[in-house]
């Protein structure tokens, strides 16, 4: 078997993929984190228990109402983008135009609260969610044995975020919400709504977490402190990929997933910390990170 | 004068109780601090719901030992050997807590028994896993209640490697406890003649292990064996099974699981491991009773830490009642001459190292349709004598045993 430092390129195939998939996770949520500082300039700090609302919801959902996957993919981001709007309507619009660190407090704030009372209730064993019965089983690729609710996580992963750089880059809808948040005043003298695209825009984004959660839910183990540790590597990815660039935090979501897809392999202690190596070493090089425009 | 005169009397009364000088309870109050993770990974197994043990094994004695008060005090350890140490010198420097109970991630359980040491008080840890704590960490002032990694690597390994699955792969936690339990694991794999052909030390916490379980796979060892804890064993073994490790015939070996980890996987992706545990809730009718009062009180079943915070409570308030005192060392002493015997243990003996040496059991998940209700999980395989079960002293470190 050909080997590559001493790894199997079997292996070594695998690892890429997983890092893939993976990336497919960080891309979806630092898509959303990206859309809402870029937009609204809001650091929202309550984006990975948004996460986690969306797979708390996502169990509950079937737990008590018997609601399937399919159903909730789609209301599971509706409910959370809901309480999204709210937030942003009673909490967030009232300290819009201060520093970014009040919106930091703030959505931090939120989150610790979110968590802490789902906490009490649910402990922190997790819950059970059993995966659909048309993903159980897999395929064997040669190289890896492929679930096939991988293979999905992928694809609708990537279709929605490719549908989100397309409508805020592509469409009139985003071309008024960048111009809204660029001069809302002229915007508003123009006969368009901006508090309510603002109160919309940040539902959307914190949706994509809760999307992001749906799809999490029947493969890790679904608690109310998962979104944590996701949420400060998902920053790192943001970072990295240039603070409000749309497209550079879907790019940046996949390659950092394959670089700490490599470092489990040749060296897994340090799986943890690569992520932050690399955002060191762009703010050093390239403050505005990788996809940024240059102040 | 009549403060001097209180003074008096107290002290003739201790005197005559205990019929020595120094026998007394300080401040006529037995306090209690239970110290535990209460909001992170490590909750579940001990927690909220082990302070509702240890407040059943105060109301039990009546809120009163010997005439003395009991109180608890609590808080939140964070998995944090800095606050626990900051907690524990404040509750022992300012507000005269004898003993400390709960105690969980084996970092902290080994920071706080250092202070307890400095300050001649108690401690009694029931969560920790590392044996370290009794071995190279022992102190003359804590005692090692539950279980500890090496019964644990005992147990399911050697019953694994039996069943033929000669060699090993480890996903092992990177950290004092991880590192503990995989040493313990390679040496019983040795001994029982197989081989651990690789290793992988993964992050605390991680909750993606496709990565690693796909290596695990690679390696083509008979056995993935898990040394770590909680979600990161719950997360390992959702991914094992969707990745069909055991279909494709390796064996998982999860050497550390709780109750709670269990429940939370359900029968039906737990069924079939092999796990050692301490103690298990539907053993007997006395292990039955009491965990019907526990979950009157908490509405979950009890894990294995549980029922040791609330024996361990009661062996300490027997201790103190029987030397009507509060000091560290009497109570210590009287807690080691006396034999346990109550719902958690037969035949239980704290030894001169602090370990408590009891009984361990080797339970195997029931499969769903063994499983007539969602606590109805394990069955039990074997019983594994305390003697087996435990590092002997002679192989100890400690400096507390005379060789």
């Amino acid at each position: 078997m050909s080997m590559i430092f001493g790894v199997p390129l079997a292996v070594l195939s695998g690892q890429l993929l997983i890092g893939i998939i993976n990336g497919a996770f960080y891309a979806l949520l630092s898509l959303g984190l990206a859309v809402i500082f870029g937009l609204l300039k809001i650091i929202n700090f309550a984006h990975g228990a948004m996460y986690m609302l969306g797979a708390m919801t996502t169990v509950l959902m079937f737990d008590y109402l018997g609601v399937n996957y399919w159903v909730a993919l789609l209301l599971a981001p509706l409910l959370v983008g809901a309480f999204g709007v709210v937030i942003e309507y009673f909490l967030l619009r009232r300290i819009a135009g201060q520093d970014h660190i009040y919106s930091l407090l703030l959505t931090f704030g939120v989150a610790l609260i979110i968590s802490g009372v789902l906490v009490n209730w649910f402990g922190v064993s997790g819950l059970r969610y059993t995966m659909p019965d048309v993903f159980k089983g897999g395929v064997n690729l040669g190289f890896m044995f492929m679930p096939y609710y991988r293979a999905w996580v992928i694809v609708a992963a990537l279709v929605v975020c490719f549908g989100t750089w397309f409508m805020i880059e592509k469409t009139k809808l985003g071309a008024y919400l960048r111009a809204g948040t660029e001069d809302s005043q002229l915007m508003q003298g123009f006969g368009i709504n901006v508090p309510l695209l603002i109160s919309l825009t940040y539902g959307f984004g914190v949706a994509l977490a809760a999307f992001a959660g749906v799809l999490a839910a029947p493969i890790y183990s679904v608690t109310p402190v998962m979104g944590s540790a996701t949420l400060i590597t998902v920053f790192a990815v943001v970072v990295i990929g240039g603070m409000g660039s749309i497209g550079g935090a879907i790019i940046t979501g996949i390659l950092m997933g394959v670089i700490e897809g490599l470092t489990k392999t040749f060296y897994p202690p340090a799986s943890s910390a690569v992520i932050f190596l690399v955002m060191v070493l762009v703010l050093m090089f390239r403050p505005s990170g990788l996809f940024g425009k240059e102040a | 004068m009549t403060m001097m005169k209180k003074l008096l009397t107290s002290a003739v009364a201790s005197a005559l109780m205990a019929g020595g000088a120094q026998a007394a309870i300080s401040n006529d109050t037995v306090k209690i601090g239970y110290l535990a993770d209460m909001s992170g990974t490590y909750r579940d197994l001990a927690g909220p719901n082990g302070l509702k043990a240890l407040e059943m094994a105060v109301a039990d004695f009546g809120g009163q030992v010997n005439g003395a008060k009991i109180e608890v005090v609590s808080a939140d350890d964070r998995n944090s050997p800095d606050t626990s140490s900051s907690t524990v010198r404040r509750w022992v420097e300012n507000d005269d807590v004898d003993l400390v109970s709960g105690m969980v991630a084996s970092s902290v359980s080994i920071a706080v028994s250092k202070i307890l040491e400095e300050h001649d008080r108690l401690g009694i840890i029931s969560g920790s896993a590392a044996s370290s704590i009794t071995n190279e960490h022992c102190t003359p002032n804590h005692i090692h209640y539950v279980y500890d990694t090496y019964p644990l690597a005992n147990g399911t390994a050697s019953a694994v490697v039996k069943e033929g699955g000669k060699t090993w792969y480890m996903l092992t936690a990177d950290y004092a406890f991880g590192h503990s339990l995989e040493s313990d694991v390679r040496r019983v794999v040795e001994a029982s003649g197989g081989e651990v052909i690789g290793a992988v030390r993964h992050p605390f916490p991680t909750q993606d292990f496709s990565s690693f379980v796909l290596q695990a796979q690679a390696s083509g060892a008979d056995v993935v064996g898990l040394a770590n804890a909680g979600a990161d064993t719950t997360n390992a073994i959702t991914t094992a099974s969707e990745f069909g490790v055991t279909q494709s015939g390796q064996t998982l070996a999860a050497l550390l699981l709780f109750l709670t980890d269990v429940h939370a996987l359900g029968a039906e992706t737990a069924q079939g491991i092999q796990l050692t545990t301490g103690w298990y809730w539907d053993m007997n009718d006395e292990t039955r009773e009491w965990s019907d009062r526990f979950m009157e009180e908490t509405g979950v079943r009890p894990t294995m830490v549980h029922a040791g915070i609330y024996s361990s409570a009661m062996q300490y308030l027997k201790a103190v009642e029987a030397t009507g005192s509060d000091d560290a060392q009497t109570v210590r002493k009287q807690m080691m001459d006396t034999p346990i015997n109550d719902m958690f243990a037969k035949n239980g003996k704290i030894r001169v190292d602090g370990r408590m040496v009891h009984d361990m059991f080797l339970a195997e998940v029931k499969t769903p349709a063994e499983s007539t209700g969602e606590w109805d999980l394990y069955k039990i395989l074997r019983t594994i004598p305390a003697q087996e079960s435990y590092r002997p002293l002679s192989e100890s470190k400690c400096k507390l045993v005379n060789k």
